[in-house]
């Protein structure tokens, strides 16, 4: 569990940071503005220095939601295994936050993952692609506002026959 | 002339064709194509328990050139269905190809963007295996349903190859208006002339002689 020095210091340091506790877990959300600079105080003052994890949800058609995309980072402590999650919201259209990948070189994939899944863009990350669709993929499949069943992209393939060798 | 009842006892005679059907039938060496689940129960048919050697068919070999007998067992997604294709043409003839469980054949559970709802649609299929999974005797009834297929058909010298009607390969479209419904798109070498020609000739020859 995340000490409550630590919650304290994060508060400190911005204010408008909304902090909240479910089970002994702490949850920081933040503005999108200053997500880097939380991160990075994480980091690099708080001894956050392992990336878990980044991931997104879509809050398309959601009661009460104010944003679309609630983008989620979780970050660990390795001296004690604290975790932490940071989160924070983007809006359509052409939702962009920037890359955390300055601050931790194994966020390049996971935000590749965000950005083919719910089309999250990240500013200055070097090489943003898709990484688990196949490259000329039209869409960002895990947004709400995508069917279940796609636009036929698994139609779309030629048929190999028996005549073909 | 000799006549049948002058033959000795241990000769027996057959036409050609069914003699190379009956060898190709008990030696059949699968290409386990294991993408899920169901490979579990591919590897638990190859084992001891169920013993798929019985059947002439415990050749496992991970190169398609060395198979003639696809087995696809788990769901394939529209980004692994090319690789499937290419897997099969590097095949020899001749080839079978066995869509082992509910995804293989229809993609089961899984009605989503990513996966192809059959792999029928895109290759051909000889035999299919109902259940999810099957259980390793299902599988062995379709190696044995597959070697009787094996003994009616085929040739010795690839006739029934020949006989094959010829359709140009076509894509399979999605209706625009609704999705979940497949039409025929255009030939898929529809601006390549000369490509859609090479299968039109006989075989063995090429289709400028
Ligand atoms: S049919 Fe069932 S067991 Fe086989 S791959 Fe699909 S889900 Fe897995």
């Amino acid at each position: 569990m995340v000490s409550s020095e630590t919650i304290q210091a994060i508060q400190a340091r911005f204010p408008s940071a909304e902090i909240t506790e479910f089970r002994k877990q702490f949850r920081v959300c933040v503005p999108r503005e200053i997500v880097h600079d939380v991160l990075r105080f994480l980091k690099d003052e708080c001894g956050f220095t392992l990336i878990i994890d980044i991931t997104c949800v879509d809050y398309l058609y959601y009661p009460k939601a104010k944003d679309r995309f609630g983008v989620v980072y979780i970050v660990g402590r390795p001296e004690n295994a604290d975790r932490l999650i940071v989160k924070t919201f983007v809006n359509d259209p052409e939702p962009t936050l920037p890359t955390v990948t300055d601050l931790w070189e194994g966020a390049r994939w996971l935000e590749r993952e965000v950005w083919d899944m719910f089309g999250i863009r990240f500013e200055g990350h070097a090489n943003l692609r898709r990484i688990l669709l196949p490259e000329d993929f039209q869409d960002h499949p895990l947004r709400k506002d995508y069917p279940l069943q796609g636009r036929g992209e698994r139609h779309n393939i030629p048929v190999v026959t028996r005549d073909m060798g | 002339m000799t006549r049948m009842t002058d033959l000795p006892d241990n000769v027996v005679i057959t036409k050609l064709d069914a003699l190379v059907n009956w060898c190709r039938k008990n030696s059949l060496w699968p290409m386990p194509f294991a993408t899920a689940c169901c490979g579990i129960e591919l590897m638990a048919t190859g084992a001891s328990r169920h013993d798929i050697a019985r059947f002439g068919a415990e050749v496992f070999r991970f190169s398609p050139r060395q198979c003639d007998l696809m087995i696809v067992a788990g769901r394939v997604v529209m980004k692994m269905m090319p690789v499937l294709q290419r897997i099969w043409l590097q095949m020899h003839e001749p080839k079978w190809c066995i869509s082992m469980g509910a995804c293989a054949s229809t993609g089961g559970v899984f009605d989503t963007y990513a996966v192809v709802q059959g792999i029928d649609r895109f290759i051909p299929v000889d035999m299919y295996v109902p259940g999810c999974p099957p259980r390793p005797e299902q599988l062995l009834q379709a190696i044995i349903d597959l070697q009787e297929k094996i003994q009616r058909e085929g040739s010795a010298w690839g006739k029934d190859v020949e006989r094959r009607p010829h359709q140009p390969p076509r894509a399979l479209l999605a209706d625009p208006k609704n999705p979940r419904l497949l039409v025929a798109g255009p030939p898929i070498f529809a601006q390549d002339e000369a490509a859609n020609k090479w299968d039109t000739g006989k075989r063995g020859e090429s289709p400028d002689s």
